[in-house]
């Protein structure tokens, strides 16, 4: 029947729109790591927090940059950040490459490179926003402000990816609005937000997505 | 009958219809990147283009990038109408038959 070919081209029509403006090769398990490297960062931070001795002579850059090694908590933390930060990014690239290589895409086109800028330009705003909350040493505001500027990221970038982003950039968003009326817990709700919420988004995006 | 004769013949063809989906969604599209969606050959998405150009239902930009030949394929308010009434006619076509 003709009218099958019509459902068809429905179909065909519906499927193009979302392939080429969504990024679909985004893996799920990458989300599910960086959610695991952030947790046992959090950890970590919680250890090194237990044996901060606090020196209040300084401003917090020039603390940050004379503290010798041991005593160092702000330099401490920023190395187990930066780890964080630095494994989540490698295993987010090598995943999506080889999710990509299976669905026959390149990890480069048009839809990746959007999805990305769409991405940096929110967080990099907010990540600057976030610098001068350090430099007014308003320390506390500062995980609430990046688990804000992060959901917004998040938020931002999911029309070009898949959806499952959107929830996970609510869900963080929300964490640091909670944040702002619990100032000195920004440990707990940046492991909440950055840890617990990508494992459950990234799990739920690899078993819709990624299970074949 | 009334109902099919409001489908656009332009885009009775598989590459026509994709490269339209395509173009309505994103603000241009360039050829490799229409060639790799549709998984079409060079010479066939050429000529489809083409027959959209024909009727005004896309334009062409030819540019250079790094002195490379880039070509730009951009929707027109035109095309994107006509496509809409296309998808339109589709729908009601499949809900009346149901």
């Amino acid at each position: 029947m003709d009218n099958q070919k019509y459902l068809q081209d429905i179909q065909e029509i519906r499927s193009l729109m979302s392939k080429s403006t969504r990024f679909i090769s985004l893996s799920g398990m990458s989300g599910v790591l960086a959610g695991t490297y952030a947790l046992l960062g959090g950890i970590a931070g919680y250890f090194i927090l237990q044996n901060a001795t606090y020196d209040r002579s300084y401003g917090t850059f020039e603390r940050l940059l004379k503290t010798p090694f041991e005593q160092n908590t702000s330099l401490q933390i920023l190395i187990v950040a930066g780890a964080v930060l630095g494994l989540s990014i490698i295993s987010a690239f090598i995943l999506t490459k080889s999710k990509a290589a299976k669905l026959k895409q390149r990890i480069w086109n048009a839809q990746s490179i959007r999805l990305i800028k769409n991405f940096i330009i929110h967080l990099s705003i907010g990540g600057l926003f976030t610098l001068t909350l350090f430099q007014y040493e308003l320390i506390g505001l500062v995980a609430p402000a990046m688990l804000v500027f992060y959901g917004l990221a998040c938020i931002q970038a999911a029309p070009y990816t898949l959806g499952t982003v959107k929830y996970l950039g609510i869900s963080c968003a929300i964490l640091g609005l909670i944040n702002t009326q619990f100032i000195g817990y920004g440990l707990y709700f940046w492991t909440a937000g950055f840890g617990l919420c990508h494992i459950i988004y990234g799990a739920v995006m690899h078993y819709k997505y990624d299970r074949n | 009958m009334g109902l099919i004769s409001k489908l656009n013949k332009a885009f009775d063809h598989r590459i026509r219809l994709g490269i339209m989906s395509i173009l309505v969604v994103n603000d241009h599209a360039d050829f490799k990147t229409l060639k790799e969606l549709l998984d079409v050959t060079d010479g066939n998405l050429a000529s489809h283009s083409k027959a959209l150009e024909k009727e005004d239902f896309i334009r062409v930009e030819k540019t250079f990038i790094n002195r490379k030949p880039n070509t730009k394929y951009i929707a027109t308010e035109n095309g994107k109408t006509a496509f809409q009434e296309h998808i339109t006619a589709l729908e009601k076509i499949i809900s009346n038959t149901d």
